[in-house]
């Protein structure tokens, strides 16, 4: 019964390197006392910290693990407890392009599995993996809320709904 | 019945989401009025509107207001729940991107009524990226307006709003997961009692209220509960949006009154199914509500009506299903759903909604077992009812409900190994894959 589950997401993608330590530049760590003003406890600023950290270095690692940890008073298991059930957050490097196409039902009725099928073709690239220049990843996800213009497929953050196969293809075109 | 132009009345203007074209449509003189009310006059107001929640349970929203003691020793909350991720739904982001200071002014005028203290938090969901963006910039809008910050238009009510957004996890739209998540927790539900207004979020009581819920706020305040109630039917009152997609002509939100029947909804308004092919099932409402078959569609769309009916409403969210569908696909894909979004806290739900989507799988790849489709039905009741939180009964409806409507179709998959002549499969076993 071969599926298209992505390998067991619950793994860290390494032991955390001692000797590569990492800091937020002084622009993020700007956002980041901006961030904590605006919640009464220092653990209510953890999933917007680590949306500034996928912003920073555009993954999760398993050394900014450890860093989040330190800002907000937290052990690096707990925020690796939270990096890895959400699913937004990267836990492996990820390609210019992150295109995330969503399968769920009203999608699904409206040919995302075709969509889905012709980017990995064309991309030659594995569901859940990035092409090997590194360029692109793709995504199967959930629901994005675009079920009225379905099928959708969010590429970094912005939504293109109504595909078709066709549509999809002049888009990977533009996509350099 | 035609459709309303209510909670939608401003989402087709050139630049819907600035404040000056709220302000010219009348926006933000809810709120002085308000202001200039006791917050127990404004709790009374909204109960005799009959409001219900449209996140999807449906209850009561002066109801709940009314379950925030006074008094309490922590500050109280108030959360927008803009977390919108029930398959099929999409009316939030409407509002949302096209009309957000219609949900702040709801959220400033409820705050008030409960008492909430200096800050108000929009858990959006993580994908809406550009949702979030609106809503930041609506914000600054309104705080150089004085609509929000210290003293607001001199009534001496301070408050700010912080957009938070999720990171993609079902479940955090579920009101105590939310809750969690926003303490910067996994969005694992809580044990109730305590219920969040009670016991909610950093400890102190705490309101979370629906984006479209909190929308219907300023309308009420603004022309009063006796309008309010006055479209719709008793107990289901108000306009309301629904969602439609799936195999229709024209998918998209439509805004009625909630006595508006499906069929009329699907087929009048909506243009029907395409290529002149038979509607086969229709999901009322989101992922979670069970299947309606095509002779059950002669219904009005209320809590209630779906209720007694054996589905609900939900979230709204109608989606339409065509002869050409195989109803194992669709029920596998749904099970694979809610298997990726248990959160793993209670065993019955973590490990049943796995087996859901494997015995389904096999059973749309021809590799059924005659017993299957009884193996389904016990299994769903193993998950019914015996979680903290709604997830698992929720992936049981769609399960029990096709397999009890459509159980022919499932036994063609065990003895044909085969889907139904005529429909189409969506997925093929394997995606062919390059290397």
């Amino acid at each position: 019964m071969a599926d298209l589950r992505p390998e067991n997401p619950y793994v860290p993608e390494r032991i955390p390197d001692p000797e590569k330590k990492v800091v937020f530049p002084p622009e993020a760590l700007r956002k980041f006392e901006q961030i904590l003003e605006r919640y009464p406890t220092r653990q209510a600023a953890m999933l917007p910290t680590l949306h500034l950290v996928q912003e920073t270095w555009g993954w999760i690692s398993p050394e900014a693990i450890v860093y989040v940890g330190e800002l907000l008073d937290q052990t690096p298991a707990a925020v690796f407890g939270i990096v890895s059930f959400y699913n937004m957050y990267n836990q492996r490097p990820v390609g210019k392009y992150h295109l995330q196409v969503c399968t769920n039902l009203s999608c699904m009725l409206r040919n995302a599995y075709g969509i889905y099928e012709r980017i990995c073709e064309r991309l030659a690239v594995r569901p859940g993996e990035n092409t090997k220049d590194g360029r692109f990843t793709v995504t199967e996800v959930e629901c994005l809320g675009s079920c009225g213009t379905a099928p959708v497929v969010q590429i970094n953050h912005d939504y293109h709904e109504d595909l078709t196969v066709e549509t999809m293809e002049q888009i990977l075109g533009t996509l350099k | 019945m035609e459709p309303l132009k209510i909670l939608t009345a401003n989402v087709d203007k050139p630049d819907s989401a600035s404040i000056d074209t709220y302000l010219a449509a009348g926006g933000y003189e809810s709120l002085k009025k308000a202001l200039s009310m006791t917050p127990e006059r404004i709790i009374e107001e909204v109960k005799a509107s009959e409001l219900r929640g449209r996140g999807g349970a449906g209850f009561p929203t002066g109801m709940k207001w009314g379950f925030v003691p006074k008094n309490a020793p922590n500050p109280t909350y108030l959360l927008c729940n803009a977390d919108e991720a029930e398959p099929g739904t999409f009316k939030d982001r409407l509002l949302i991107e096209k009309d957000p200071h219609l949900v702040i002014e709801g959220m400033i005028i409820s705050a008030f009524a409960i008492g909430s203290c200096p800050m108000a938090y929009i858990y959006i969901r993580g994908e809406f990226w550009f949702g979030a963006q609106v809503l930041e910039k609506a914000l600054a809008e309104a705080r150089e307006r004085g609509f929000l910050g210290k003293d607001i238009l001199g009534s001496g009510f301070d408050l700010d709003v912080t957009v938070h957004r999720g990171a993609g996890a079902y479940i955090c739209g579920e009101e105590t997961g939310l809750i969690e998540s926003l303490e910067g927790k996994r969005g694992q539900p809580r044990v109730k009692p305590p219920f969040p207004a009670v016991v909610g979020v950093f400890a102190g009581p705490t309101v979370v209220n629906n984006v479209e819920t909190l929308a219907c706020v300023p309308l009420i305040i603004g022309r009063g509960a006796d309008w309010f109630k006055s479209i719709g039917v008793p107990k289901n009152t108000g306009p309301k949006l629904y969602c439609v997609s799936g195999q229709v002509r024209r998918p998209g939100v439509y805004e009625f009154p909630m006595d508006v029947s499906l069929r009329e909804l699907i087929f009048d308004h909506c243009g029907g199914v395409p290529e002149g092919r038979k509607l086969k099932a229709v999901i009322p409402g989101g992922a979670s509500a069970p299947m309606l078959s095509a002779d059950e569609i002669e219904i009005p769309l209320t809590f209630d009506a779906l209720m007694k009916a054996g589905s609900m409403l939900g979230s709204a969210a109608i989606i339409v299903i065509d002869e050409s569908t195989c109803i194992v696909e669709v029920t596998w894909r749904l099970a694979k759903f809610f298997a990726h979004e248990s959160c793993g806290q209670c065993t019955p739900c973590r490990e049943g909604t796995n087996w859901l989507e494997s015995v389904l799988w096999r059973l749309e790849n021809g590799n059924g077992r005659p017993q299957d489709a009884e193996l389904l039905l016990d299994m769903s009741d193993n998950i019914g009812g015996k979680s903290l939180c709604a997830l698992g009964d929720a992936a049981i409806g769609p399960v029990m409900s096709s397999v009890k409507k459509f159980r022919d179709e499932y036994l063609h998959h065990v003895e044909r190994k085969s889907c139904l002549p005529g429909t189409r499969r969506h997925r093929v076993q394997e995606l062919a894959v390059a290397h």
